[in-house]
């Protein structure tokens, strides 16, 4: 009862009431204000990355190899396919093993210990630096054979096996029960009931999941470095040195000429745009899939 | 429901199920035959082979998680033998990295590491989650989306291509305009004096902020979403305006998960490597002057590895590499346990 408190707390409740609401307006301001200027990088990088890729785009850039210091043009056609085909050989070797190793965690170990241990350590080796991953391919592949493809590839998998397994796990966790009781009720084996019915229906969400997953390792340098290492010139061979597009945007951008640094910015616009593309086709695929994957 | 089934299977001749009362009842002195379906199922082999084999080809693929880490390991300490017996844990303690002379101190670099990824924090972690809160609760819905889709593609742009916008663009501002008003205002605690190039530790730390600000603020936003609705819903009851209501019901509740973001955006930040090589200016100094160049122990090894000449040069940077990867292994062990006691039950996406 306000009428009934003596004059100065009135004053004082008042006072406090006033506090409390510009506090409020403060905080709900400062948050507003944040989400402006975190949003500035983002638009400045995107804006400034169009600007200066689009202006330095051209045809050479994807039919030609690079040219030699001092003569302009050239492109950046052989790290193009470099990069499609070391990105091949990582996926054709973490998409099944982090499939499988969803499955299990989904389909038969869940709530042991087992399977705990293993979603913590693919958690933690999620968070596990990829210039680590570099120099573990470079000391179990290329210290033994050489600088090659293959060590990229290999480089690559290993940071996609995590990242698909707990993805492929989670989206498998949002397949009903039921479904999958309904199958081996009818007698179909639980392989059968796995792969026709579990991994049917969470299939646009794994999809999803790979596809970030690629996204990711195809934007890393670090791993590549001494593994893929790079090469000025054509290679398609599994066991040579080959040139990815990420290694050739690290090195021309830390050149000293003008010309690479155009080249640069081409290839980092040729770049983006591949991830983005195919990050924005998984989402709206994955939207209008059964399952919505992630939020 | 272990009732035993009267009726055999329908064979697909059976009439519709609406007349399944009107069937005779089964002879009990004839065999029943069995129906077409038993018998396809009778006729195949076992499924048992394939079945167990099958569930341990996803043990197997489970298992090579630990494979993994179990190689990483072994050759990185194998392979960092020869630094290891040659310095011990003096290797840590030691400032002097002279490749020519063969001696080799990592403290520079781990001095590196830490200020860097401590700076980024300091600049990432307040607005990360003033960016997780603007997002839960202040904005419209229209907005969430476009927000979330932004901090998205802000997390999937490549660390090359940071490191190139920071180099062109953000390096020249930092020199020429941060710089110096950051020297007259702040000049007097040390932190900021000339001469500065605009590569420096300063500049890498923003440069980490901006990167490891989408995983911090997409897990605290997740955690923050994990707060039971009720507990916001009493607050607000009780009269409490916005900010109080998520200070007492939902920040309390989500801390241990915002500390578990909070960490694992250090583990990104102390193994960032190619857009922190490209303005850090690799030099390895030790001192209080953030304008000062500096080296951390992932561009170390990035920067130095293919032109390292010697076994012990080699085995000194892998050494490092060992390091990145133990400190790393802990922070994120770490993390990832805070964040599972917040949002255990719900589902967390992986970062």
């Amino acid at each position: 009862m306000i009428s009934a408190l003596p004059e100065r707390s009135v004053h004082l409740e008042r006072a406090i009431r006033v506090r409390r609401t510009l506090t409020n307006h403060l905080v709900t301001g400062l948050a507003v204000l944040s989400t402006a200027i975190v949003l500035v990088p983002l638009v400045a990088i995107l804006g400034y990355l169009i600007y200066k890729g689009a202006s330095s785009l051209n045809l050479a850039f994807f039919t030609k190899i690079p040219a030699p210091v001092g003569e302009t043009g050239g492109g950046m056609a052989n790290a193009i396919v470099g990069s499609g085909i070391i990105l091949a050989v990582a996926s054709a070797i973490g998409i099944p093993l982090g499939i499988a190793g969803g499955v299990y965690l989904a389909e038969y170990g869940r709530g042991g210990l087992l399977g705990n241990l293993i979603r913590f350590t693919a958690d933690v080796l999620n968070g596990v630096p990829s210039i680590v991953m570099g120099i573990a391919a470079y000391g179990l592949i290329v210290v033994h054979f050489k600088f090659s493809a293959l060590a990229g590839g290999v480089a690559l998998a290993i940071m996609m096996v995590p990242t698909i397994t707990r993805t492929t796990e989670e989206m498998l966790a949002t397949v009903p029960h039921m479904l999958r009781e309904a199958a081996l009720g009818l007698g179909i084996p639980k392989w059968r009931t796995i792969l026709s019915v579990s991994l049917r229906t969470a299939m646009p969400g794994i999809i999803t999941g790979c596809m970030l997953a690629f996204a990711r390792v195809a934007g890393e340098t670090a791993p590549l470095l001494f593994t893929a290492f790079g090469n000025n010139f054509w290679s398609f061979s599994l066991t040579q040195p080959i040139a990815a597009l990420p290694l050739q945007i690290y090195v021309y951008a830390l050149s000293p000429y003008d010309e690479w640094h155009r080249l640069a910015w081409a290839g980092a616009l040729v770049l983006i745009a591949l991830i983005m593309v195919s990050v924005t086709l998984v989402r709206l695929y994955a939207n209008r899939g059964v399952i919505k994957g992630g939020h | 429901m272990t009732q035993p089934n009267p009726v055999t299977l329908p064979t697909p001749t059976v009439a519709p199920a609406g007349k399944t009362p009107e069937q005779p009842p089964p002879d009990a002195s004839k065999p029943i035959q069995p129906s077409e379906i038993r018998k396809f199922l009778q006729e195949r082999s076992s499924g048992r082979v394939v079945d167990g084999s099958f569930g341990g080809l996803m043990l197997v693929s489970a298992l090579s998680i630990f494979v993994i880490v179990a190689l990483i390991l072994w050759v990185l300490v194998h392979d960092s033998q020869a630094s290891i017996h040659a310095f011990g844990w003096r290797f840590f303690k030691t400032s002097n990295w002279d490749p020519v002379n063969g001696s080799f101190g990592a403290l520079p670099f781990i001095y590196g590491t830490l200020v860097s990824s401590f700076l980024a924090l300091l600049m990432a972690v307040p607005l990360s989650l003033c960016v997780a809160i603007f997002v839960i609760d202040i904005c419209p819905p229209m907005l969430r989306g476009v927000i979330a889709y932004l901090t998205e593609l802000l997390a999937a742009i490549p660390s090359v291509v940071y490191g190139l916008w920071a180099l062109v663009v953000l390096v020249p501002i930092m020199r020429d305009h941060v710089g110096p008003v950051l020297e007259r205002w702040f000049g007097w605690t040390g932190l900021f004096a000339e001469p500065n190039f605009g590569v420096n530790m300063f500049t890498a730390s923003v440069v980490l902020a901006i990167m490891i600000f989408p995983i911090i603020c997409s897990i605290s936003r997740d955690v923050m979403k994990a707060v039971p609705i009720h507990q916001r819903e009493a607050a607000l009851a009780l009269g409490a305006t916005r900010w109080e209501m998520l200070r007492i019901a939902v920040l309390r509740n989500a801390r241990i998960g915002i500390v578990g973001a909070v960490i694992l955006g250090l583990g990104r930040a102390l193994g960032e490597t190619i857009a922190v090589t490209m303005v850090i200016g690799n030099h390895p100094d030790i001192v209080k002057n953030l304008f000062n160049p500096a080296y951390t122990l992932a561009s170390v090894i990035a920067n130095e590895f293919t032109e390292a000449t010697g076994d012990l040069y080699i085995s000194a940077l892998i050494e490092i590499g060992l390091a990145l990867f133990l400190v790393t292994i802990v922070v994120n062990a770490i993390a990832r346990l805070l964040v599972w006691a917040v949002t255990r039950g719900s589902s967390t996406r992986t970062a």
